[in-house]
């Protein structure tokens, strides 16, 4: 249902620009038009790397520049059509986005949107000192239409518009792809798709490459409509990046509806005034963007749109919050389990070392099949740390990790997942902008592409969880509980053969301490083998086959769970030397 | 020997230059140290403070005494700027939410100033004239431009003045605090935003007289501003985002880099030497010279 309305909406858009660009008469009005077709195009582009994926680029105008100059130089030294220019434009462009991308994406947040500011800076640099400093493009008497020169205003409307559905459709296609599923995933938490089975860096690549198509064509489109002349300020200047950032912001990013509202928006507006008192004011166009900006930070950063939706849903939204079952322990807790097979994971001699603190130091064990291994230790012992380097987010200075027989150590953490390695944090990492369901479904995406098949995965994780009645929650409306079982959900999604659960415990109720303990059991009865780390011995006592101690980041002890507990050096970690001494047989 | 002498007439011209992009460096990096805010208006603080020190000069001060002048109203500018718009914008609590969004308020008010200031100054460039400027002293083979001379050290007095300022006086100390755990520094019972308007203020007021010392050598015009944020940011972020002597550094390599590219490419691409460092530091020691590297887990 949702999915035809979106095209359909797509389609009445084409329709509403077919009906405008042969009812307006005006040259002007012409212009205008193409302007607001082509600016929501550039916003749109601009958004599937910047809105979807979340890495804001101040360098988009690279792109649009090369779609202009590539075009333009191309009818100027080879007389090839700008139609057959645009294609080869597009190839340049995205061989730009990868070149541009590869190391680029190695920088995160702020880093990465001052690398971008400088890409267009170069190509200014460049393209001056190449000569092209005002390239024209040269008049084709002959073949007009072959070479886009047209006389008819409306042929560029309709181009224009041409260019924009084609924007239109691949956002739509992106946003109801998996990819479109992932970059969301990376935008609110990048760390969580990694583990998740999401390669950030492909993902953010597809995303570049997808945004850096079209920009270049809007680019191409943009000189032969509006400009004829290529300067390297007019195109890879900071007033076109200004441009898309006003319309994508105004409109809202994140959502193909943004930038279209924040192009009919602004582009009228600022066309009207530079119109009226561009001649006395250059600047005016501007100060209407800064201000624009500026307001639009200030007042509603979401943007229109969000801003909208969100008035809307409040009228709409009368009273969701009925009372919801409690979920209560699963009494197939004691089904019994697999037998303890052979060694799924060994960790041999791991030691990491932070600047002056040696957080883990030459560590091992190994973990069966089909058993609940539980990692203990004081606060500080390196636990944490143990499973950022099983699960890949950190690299360890020496030692091995090798799962299913296989060399796992410093595999990326997208990577252990597709192998088979599921985790849950130690403070629960969601997706805030995303559904319990939709939340489910990055997990669920690792094993197949298609959406269905992902939405029916995640559905069934939430049930087994017992979670089915709130798949469409937004994860801000959960209780701890409820967050802690949609996270094993979603690592249950990803089909593992083992799970690092970290601190699934960690702030319980006694009786949300139940459930856990009993969803944990029923995974471990469904083949899954689990490594659990608390800092209470309690809870564990009652769940492992097995306990790894940690203090100082050395192995301690390592048994069943009895054996360990009255081991004096545990002890001693644990309570002091002074209670060792006291004690004289330990009880626990 | 010529070659030698020539290198190091470069060497010379470069720092002279690298220490006025040092005290502009140091602002934006005092500003993104305490408030993480990447201030993109920097520039055009900083062509407003040429134009103030411009505007001194016709009524008779002296340009490096003008540049020293511009330092209170900015600070005063700086201060309501943040209480009024930088404040205001929080992100709905997501720091990385927030960051985009102070920068982004700070790209639309950096253009509304060029371009306000296109409309009501003209983009007409204007000069300082001062006997100075095309004076120099000679050390041996190697010539020191009086003015820029002057502007270098003055720069590095102001710079100087900082460094004190942030080490040995109370609020200086409270301002670093401030910077390195707000919420720890607010129990300590220090007003974080007060250190967030003091340290804006200060950014601004410093980068206003670096633009006063730097217009006693270089035209100014309303678009000036946009070739200097970007050779700012390249100076912050090859010191180590945030961190005040790196900035420093930063701000003399970038000169130094400037001037002697001129050696080996044609003056056009004067400013590639310069964002090929950039990269190359973002790619290969993204925390800078100076900074510490983030915990990422």
């Amino acid at each position: 249902m949702a999915r035809s309305r979106g095209w359909l909406a797509i389609a009445a858009i084409v329709a509403a620009g077919l009906v405008l660009a042969f009812a307006l008469q005006e040259r002007y009005h012409h212009r205008v038009l193409t302007l607001v077709l082509l600016w929501a195009a550039m916003g749109l582009a601009w958004n599937i790397i910047s809105g979807y994926a979340g890495q804001i680029s101040f360098g988009h105008q690279v792109f649009f520049g090369i779609g202009a100059y590539v075009t333009v130089l191309l009818v100027v030294k080879a007389s090839l059509t700008p139609w057959l220019g645009m294609a080869v434009a597009v190839g340049v462009a995205v061989l730009a986005a990868v070149l541009i991308g590869l190391p680029t994406f190695r920088l995160a947040g702020i880093y990465f949107g001052l690398a971008t500011l400088a890409y267009p800076l170069i190509f200014r640099i460049v393209m001056d000192w190449l000569g092209y400093q005002e390239v024209a493009i040269p008049m084709k008497r002959d073949h007009p239409g072959w070479f886009m020169q047209f006389t008819e205003p409306r042929a560029f409307d309709l181009l224009a518009l041409g260019v924009l559905a084609a924007t239109l459709v691949l956002s739509r296609a992106i946003e109801t792809s998996r990819l479109g599923y992932r970059l969301r995933a990376v935008k609110e938490n990048e760390q969580a798709a990694e583990a998740m089975g999401v390669d950030a860096f492909r993902a953010k690549m597809a995303a570049y490459v997808l945004s850096a198509a079209p920009a270049a064509v809007v680019g191409a489109v943009y000189i032969h409509a509006i400009l004829f002349i290529v300067t390297p300020d007019a195109v890879f200047g900071l007033l076109v990046i200004s441009q898309t950032l006003v319309v994508s912001l105004v409109g809202g990013i994140g959502t193909l509806w943004g930038p279209l509202i924040g192009a009919a928006v602004m582009v009228p507006v600022s066309e009207v005034l530079d119109a009226t008192v561009g001649d006395r004011l250059p600047g005016i166009q501007g100060v209407v963007y800064g201000a624009a900006l500026m307001l639009i930070m200030l007042y509603a950063p979401e943007g229109l749109y969000w801003r909208i939706q969100q008035a809307i849903r409040a009228r709409a939204g009368r009273g969701a919050a009925a009372a919801r079952p409690v979920i209560v322990a699963p009494d197939d807790a004691a089904a019994p389990s697999a037998p303890i097979g052979d060694v799924l994971l060994e960790v041999r001699d791991v030691s990491k070392s932070f600047i002056g603190l040696q957080a883990l130091s030459e560590v091992s064990f190994d973990v069966r099949e089909h058993e609940i291994l539980g990692v203990i230790g004081p606060n500080g012992a390196g636990k944490t740390t143990l499973f950022n380097v099983l699960n890949g987010f950190l690299v360890p200075d020496r030692g091995t990790v090798r799962l299913g027989g296989e060399t796992v150590t410093a595999l990326r953490p997208s990577a252990l997942c597709r192998r088979g390695l599921g985790r849950t944090f130690q403070v629960v990492r969601t997706f805030p902008r995303l559904s319990v369901l939709e939340n489910v479904m990055v997990g669920a995406f690792v094993h197949t592409r298609a959406v269905r098949h992902a939405r029916a995965t995640a559905a069934t994780a939430l049930a087994q969880v017992g979670l089915d009645d709130r798949g469409e929650a937004p994860p801000g409306g959960l209780t701890t509980l409820e967050l802690r079982l949609m996270e094993l959900a979603r690592c249950l999604a990803t089909t593992p053969r083992l799970v690092l659960l970290d601190e699934p415990l960690a702030g319980l109720s006694t009786d949300g301490v139940d459930v856990m303990i009993a969803m944990i059991r029923r995974v471990r009865a469904r083949g899954i083998t689990v490594v659990i780390i608390e800092q209470t011995m309690q809870a564990l006592l009652r769940l492992a086959d097995r306990l790894v101690v940690l203090d100082q980041g050395r192995r301690l002890a390592e048994g069943a769970p009895a054996d360990v507990t009255r081991n004096p050096a545990v002890i001693e970690a644990y309570l002091g030397k002074r209670w060792l001494a006291r004690m004289g047989t330990p009880a626990c | 020997m010529a070659q030698i002498a020539e290198l190091l007439q470069y060497v010379a011209t470069g720092l002279l230059v690298g220490g006025v992009y040092a005290l502009m460096s140091i602002g934006l990096a005092l500003i993104f140290g305490v408030m993480r805010v990447v201030n993109f208006a920097q520039g055009d603080f900083m062509m407003l403070g040429m134009y103030l020190t411009y505007f001194y000069a016709l009524g008779g001060v002296d340009p490096i005494l003008g540049a020293l002048l511009t330092i209170p109203p900015f600070f005063v500018l700086g201060w309501v700027v943040h209480r009024g718009l930088l404040a205001r914008v929080t992100g709905g609590g997501d720091p990385q939410r927030q960051m985009d969004a102070q920068l982004i308020l700070t790209l639309g008010l950096s253009l509304v100033i060029t371009n306000a200031a296109t409309m009501i100054l003209t983009p007409t460039p204007r000069g300082i004239r001062t006997a100075y400027a095309t004076q120099a002293f000679a050390v041996g083979p190697i010539l020191f431009n009086q003015a820029r001379s002057y502007a270098f050290l003055m720069a590095l007095v102001l710079a100087a003045a900082v460094y004190v300022f942030l080490t040995r006086t109370d609020a200086g100390r409270a301002l670093r605090a401030a910077a390195d755990d707000p919420e720890a520094a607010s129990y300590q019972g220090i007003d974080v935003r007060a250190m967030h308007g003091l340290a804006f203020g200060t950014g601004i007021a410093l980068v206003a007289a670096a633009g006063g010392l730097l217009a006693t050598y270089y035209p100014i015009e309303p678009s000036v501003a946009v070739n200097f944020i970007v050779l700012m940011f390249v100076a912050v972020v090859l010191g180590g985002l945030g961190s005040i002597p790196g900035a420093f550094v930063g701000g003399l390599v970038i000169g130094l880099v400037q001037s002697l590219t001129l050696l080996v490419l044609p003056f056009q691409l004067q400013n590639t030497g310069v964002f090929i460092v950039f990269l190359l530091v973002l790619y290969l020691r993204p925390q800078g010279i100076f900074g510490r590297r983030a915990r990422t887990v």
